[in-house]
Order: C-alpha cells, then sequence, then structure tokens
C-alpha cells in the first residue's frame, strides 16, 4: 500500500477547507448554482435523482483496513449505512446532504482518501489490475506507475478543461484484468530484450460510439512515459472536438484524424515535453516505489486448505471460483463477491465492509481492492488460512461462490438513482440472479459474464459483455436491447445487437432462453458462452431469443 | 387545432437535502407529489417555472414534468417520475421510506 507523504495531507486539507467554504457561499446564496456546478463536480459531488451522491475516488482499486473502515464510518455516520462500488473502481455514496460533504471529505482526508476528479473533464480516477502485486503472470506490479499518473495528473493546470473526461488504466501482464483496451489511453507495462517499457493504446472507450483501443506506440521506453502521456493527453487537448458532447472523446478524435496522423501530432508533440521532464519523473516514480509497502510473504503449510475442500463441499465450490493461485504457491488471491443472488451488485453494508477490514489486517496483509466488476478482493491470503476467511465471510452473507459466472453481474446504478439513466439496470440483474439461483445452473453454465447499463453512456460495461444488456426508454416504457460476444479480456470486442428489445417484463426470461440455448448448443462443458457464440454465430441465439416469441404469438 | 397541453407539476432537487420537491399552489415546497399544484394551462405552467427558478437558494434545476390528474393529485405521466415520486426499486429508501408515497 502507497504510504502518502506530508505534501499529500496538506493538499488535501486545503482543497477541503476551500470546498467547506464554497458549500457555505452557495448556502448562504453568494454563489449560484451554474456558479457552484463546477466546484462540487471537481469534488465528486454529483446531483443524482433523490439525492446528492459523492463519488469517492479509490485509486487503482487500493485499500487497507484504516481506509475501508472510515468507509463504512461515512457510509453509517452520513448515508444510509451502505455504500456502492463501482465499475471505476470508486465507491459511491447515494444519500448525502449537502451540509455534511464537507465534513465526510475531512472525514476521507484522515486516510488519505479523496474525491477529487471523480468528475469533470479532467483525467478520471486510474484504474489498474485488481490483482496487482500478486498474480502469477505479472512482470511488475503495475500500481506505482498508476500512483505516478495519479500524482502528475491530479490537479495538472493544462489538463483541467478536456474536451471530454478522460480514464487512463495500467496492466502488467498478457491477461487483462482492467479492461484496459476500453480506456482512452491503456499502458500495458512490457519488457523487451531486458529492458523495461511500455506499449502505449489509445482511444478506447465505450458509450454511444463504442471502440476497442488501437496500439499508439508499440516500445515506449521506462523514461518517457509521463512526457509521451502529456504529448498525448495535450494532442487530445487541442484536437479534440468541443462542439459536440458525443463526438469529444479521444476515440472520436483518432478515428477522425486517423491513427497514423493522430500519432504524428503526438511524436511532434513529444520533444518538447521530454525535455522539459529532466527526469523528475523517474526521481518520483522511485520515491514512488519505496513508499509502496508490499508484504513479505512467508511459507506456509497449506495442508488445512485442501483439507477443507475434501471435507466441505460448500467450501469447495466457493474455492474453485473464488480463490485464484497467488504467485507465492502457498497463498491464493480470495475474490469477496458483493453479487449475492438478488442484491444490489456493488453494494455493501458498514458492517460488512468493516468484516472484511478485519479479514485483511487478520489473515490479508492488510490489503484490499475493488475490482472493476463490482467486488472486493483480498490479494494476499496464506491458503492455509482460506477456509477460516471463508467462514467470516459466510457469517456476513459475503461468501457467494459466483466469480466469474453468471449471476457475477455488473450493473450500473441505473434509474434507480441515476439522474442520466433511461431505464433501470439494478432490478434487471437482480432478476437475472435470482432466476439462475433457483434453476441451479450457474456452474454448469459456467463462465459468462453479463454487463448491464441502463443508459447509452455504457457505464456498466454492455459492449464488452459476452451477453450485453441497455436499458432504454421507447415511447415512455423501458426496453432493454441485447448484445452477444462482446469480450472484456485482453481480445477485447464489442457485442453485436441480437434485434428487436425486450419489455423490462420480458428481459430476465430472454436471458434465460439465450443461456438454455447455450447449454444445448455447446460441444461440451470447456466451451463457455463466448466461445460457443463465436464458433455458432448469431443465428441459433436470435432464433431462441425471437423464435420462441414468435411461437408464442402463432399459439394465441 | 394544437396538441392538448399535457398538464405539468413545477419539481427540483432541494439544494441541501437534494431530494425531490414539488411546488404548491401557495408557493411552498412539498416533498409529496399529491401536495403538489397541477398546472393544466402552458402560459400559467411557463410563469409557475420562471417563480421557481428564481429561487435559486432554495432549490436546484427546477422543471416542468408530466403528469395525469389522479384521486389523490397529480400522477407521473412517465417512469422517470414515478421513481423520483417515490425512490429507488432495490432498497426501500427514499420517499416511499418517509411514508410520503406508497410504492
Amino acid at each position: 500500500m502507497y504510504r502518502y507523504t506530508e505534501f499529500d495531507t496538506a493538499f488535501l486539507a486545503e482543497r477541503n477547507r476551500q470546498f467547506r467554504a464554497q458549500v457555505e457561499r452557495r448556502i448562504d446564496g453568494h454563489l449560484t448554482e451554474d456558479e457552484f456546478r463546477p466546484l462540487r463536480l471537481m469534488n465528486g459531488l454529483y446531483l443524482q435523482l433523490h439525492a446528492y451522491m459523492l463519488r469517492v475516488a479509490v485509486p487503482y482499486g487500493s485499500l487497507d483496513a484504516a481506509k475501508m473502515r472510515q468507509l463504512a464510518y461515512l457510509a453509517e455516520r452520513w448515508d444510509k449505512g451502505y455504500g456502492h462500488f463501482t465499475t471505476r473502481t470508486n465507491i459511491q455514496y447515494n444519500w448525502p446532504k449537502l451540509r455534511d460533504v464537507p465534513d465526510m471529505l475531512d472525514a476521507l482526508a484522515d486516510v488519505g482518501m479523496h474525491a477529487i476528479q471523480t468528475s469533470g473533464n479532467t483525467i478520471r480516477n486510474v484504474t489498474s489490475d485488481h490483482f496487482a502485486g500478486a498474480a502469477p503472470d505479472e512482470i511488475t506490479d503495475p500500481r506505482p506507475v498508476a500512483e505516478l499518473i495519479r500524482q502528475w495528473s491530479t490537479d495538472h493546470p493544462e489538463f483541467q478543461f478536456l474536451p471530454r473526461k478522460f480514464k487512463i488504466a495500467v496492466i502488467a501482464s498478457e491477461t487483462d484484468r482492467a479492461v484496459m483496451k476500453s480506456h482512452d489511453i491503456g499502458v500495458k507495462i512490457v519488457e523487451r530484450d531486458g529492458a523495461r517499457g511500455y506499449e502505449i493504446w489509445v482511444g478506447g472507450g465505450m458509450g454511444r460510439t463504442p471502440m476497442v483501443a488501437r496500439l499508439l506506440r508499440e516500445f515506449l521506453p521506462e523514461a518517457d512515459l509521463l512526457p509521451y502521456l502529456e504529448a498525448t493527453v495535450a494532442t487530445y487537448n487541442r484536437l479534440g472536438r468541443r462542439d459536440n458532447k458525443y463526438k469529444a472523446r479521444i476515440k472520436i478524435t483518432v478515428h477522425e484524424n486517423g491513427l497514423d496522423a493522430f500519432r504524428d501530432e503526438v511524436e511532434a508533440e513529444f520533444p518538447d515535453r521530454r525535455a522539459a521532464f529532466t527526469g523528475v519523473d523517474q526521481a518520483w516514480l522511485s520515491d514512488i516505489r519505496a513508499r509502496f509497502v508490499t508484504p513479505t510473504l512467508s511459507e506456509r503449510d497449506a495442508a488445512p486448505y485442501y483439507a477443507a475442500r475434501v471435507t466441505d463441499p460448500v467450501f469447495r465450490a466457493w474455492a474453485d471460483t473464488n480463490v485464484v493461485p497467488h504467485r507465492h504457491p502457498d497463498h491464493g488471491i480470495v475474490s469477496i463477491s458483493l453479487k449475492a443472488h438478488g442484491a444490489t451488485p456493488g453494494d455493501a453494508s458498514a458492517d460488512q465492509m468493516r468484516l472484511v477490514a478485519d479479514l485483511a489486517e487478520q489473515y490479508g496483509h492488510d490489503d484490499i481492492r475493488v475490482s472493476h466488476a463490482q467486488n472486493l478482493v483480498l490479494p494476499h491470503v496464506a491458503l492455509a488460512d482460506i477456509p477460516a476467511v471463508h467462514a467470516a465471510l459466510r457469517e456476513a452473507g459475503l461468501a457467494t461462490g459466483n466469480i466469474g459466472l453468471a449471476s457475477d453481474i455488473i450493473a450500473c446504478p441505473g434509474m434507480d438513482y441515476c439522474a442520466l439513466a433511461t431505464a433501470r439496470s439494478i432490478p434487471v440483474a437482480q432478476g437475472i440472479a435470482t432466476r439462475l439461483e433457483e434453476l441451479k445452473i450457474e456452474h454448469d453454465v459456467g463462465h459468462l459474464q453479463i454487463k448491464i447499463s441502463g443508459c447509452i453512456n455504457a457505464c456498466g460495461h454492455h459492449h464488452v459483455g459476452h451477453i450485453g444488456i441497455l436499458g432504454l426508454d421507447r415511447a415512455g416504457v423501458e426496453n432493454y436491447q441485447i448484445t452477444l460476444g462482446g469480450d472484456a479480456s485482453e481480445s477485447t470486442a464489442v457485442g453485436t445487437r441480437t434485434g428487436p428489445g425486450f419489455a423490462y417484463d420480458e428481459i430476465v426470461p430472454a436471458v434465460e432462453r439465450l443461456i438454455l440455448a447455450y447449454l444445448d448448443l455447446r460441444e461440451g462443458p470447456d466451451e463457455t458462452f463466448l466461445q460457443a457464440y463465436t464458433r455458432l454465430g448469431m443465428a441459433p441465439f436470435k432464433s431462441a431469443l425471437y423464435d420462441h416469441e414468435a411461437r408464442a404469438h402463432a399459439a394465441e | 387545432m394544437p396538441r392538448a397541453f399535457t398538464p405539468k407539476v413545477v419539481t427540483a432537487n432541494a439544494l441541501v437535502e437534494g431530494d425531490v420537491v414539488y411546488l404548491t399552489t401557495d408557493d411552498r415546497w412539498t416533498r409529496d407529489l399529491a401536495e403538489a399544484e397541477l398546472l393544466t394551462d402552458e402560459a400559467d405552467a411557463d410563469l409557475r417555472l420562471l417563480q421557481a427558478q428564481a429561487r435559486t437558494s432554495e432549490v436546484v434545476g427546477a422543471y416542468l414534468a408530466d403528469m395525469r390528474p389522479g384521486a389523490s393529485g397529480p400522477e407521473p405521466a412517465h417512469f422517470r417520475e414515478a421513481f423520483r415520486a417515490t425512490g429507488p426499486s432495490n432498497r426501500f429508501h427514499g420517499k416511499q421510506s418517509e411514508g410520503l408515497r406508497r410504492a
């Protein structure tokens, strides 16, 4: 876990003092809403459907027990006892009062947290691999680089008014667990001829025009990262469209100018930027690495883990989905599902947060992650301790064994909370998960990612869901379009629409028909839903979705 | 022939609490849609909206929302307004939990 400096502490205190004064001036009438709105958004405060919403940054999804306990405290003290973890690995509070927000921000600052740049046309929270520092396949922990980018981008004077919001992800393995190619810039740490460097991907994104990122630079030397990122964002800042919100993201800039022309502009900008840095960023990076405390893992006898697998089938089933190998053979990476069947994806109560904090302290080297799939992770747990972790999670309703299965659904807040939404997404996720639990088929179905967005902005990542669901308002009623074949992994792909959408009460049965059709069509249990779709194409799935309707109408 | 005017209420979010409020006939902000003033005349609705928008130290984002006249006051014509008048459907929070609206 990164330890913040006195500079960070002083910066947050000053920023919060300013915002407290701005809130006071708004309430006593000295600021209009037009004046106040950009100020509150800079501090992560939105006004949603039923209330304000405070979005707190969780940089690269990393938390420790003290931070998690403070998040629980905020939930209880100023909200309704829970928080909502998001696809950007942040946490949102749905019910704060304006007057309380400065106190909430002060409480966050006590543990080195904040809500800066969680909104607005700035560089947003930098995301990373939620298994960083633990995954067997990474070439280094990507988080020091993510932290370097966070420090560089926070309050960067040139990038406070970009054409649109800007999202950066950093990974360090072939396997992409961070949906890197759906980001404005994706950074992949690579090695070539023994030298460390970066692949730079640009122009990925979801929203109304989904695009997979393209390779901007095949190998960027390690020392050039920040000047090259700065040249790229500056080029976007200059060329990006400000006339049309829907054409303002960098993906459109790259698309309209062409990748090669865009690259030429970046390369032309680069030398001046490179000269300005004089290597100071490399000093920052080595300082950040030194302040990143990574746990020293001791050798532990793993026998209790394997014994529990034999004696306890519930534990075994949970471990099969929620525990994956750690690079230290005596340890495992434990995912904690926030997707209990029928619950709201990503919600955690204050009690649950505190339990996770306790477990992290007792068994997990004080390390907790938030995943983009809206789950939590204990990245370093000795295999011998996992049965005890599981038992504690069970008591708190946190032992759902469904990571990567069909009920591990990503869903945006949708029209239950969001002012931009065109339809609900949470109840659709609840309905699908509840139905899967009734049918008891999801372990047989295996790996299947369902992702639901309640509007075209695609916060629920529906474009890259194996089954994607998009909720729209069609003539005053909720209507849900289905896409198939999306892929959030390193082989990133955007799904294809199946055809006409389904009404709110038809969407869960439609998804059920898709899943049952897959079970009929697959060559065997080893062929996943996505593989079966890739082999067979749209036709049989389309038939399962729509022929049923035609038959039902014919029978009427 | 001009299209019939869909009745409206003036609605907004309260500045401090952030929750949904409606303008009443006697110029109060109510949390309960049943108490809202139903505006059936277009010119009248536009005027009431302008008056509401001037009250910047009380509310944020005032606008006119389509309604139908109901047995106990205005009823939302669109599902978005129904959620605003009730609360989220995944948790018993918001107006429904405050006894202001029967879900």
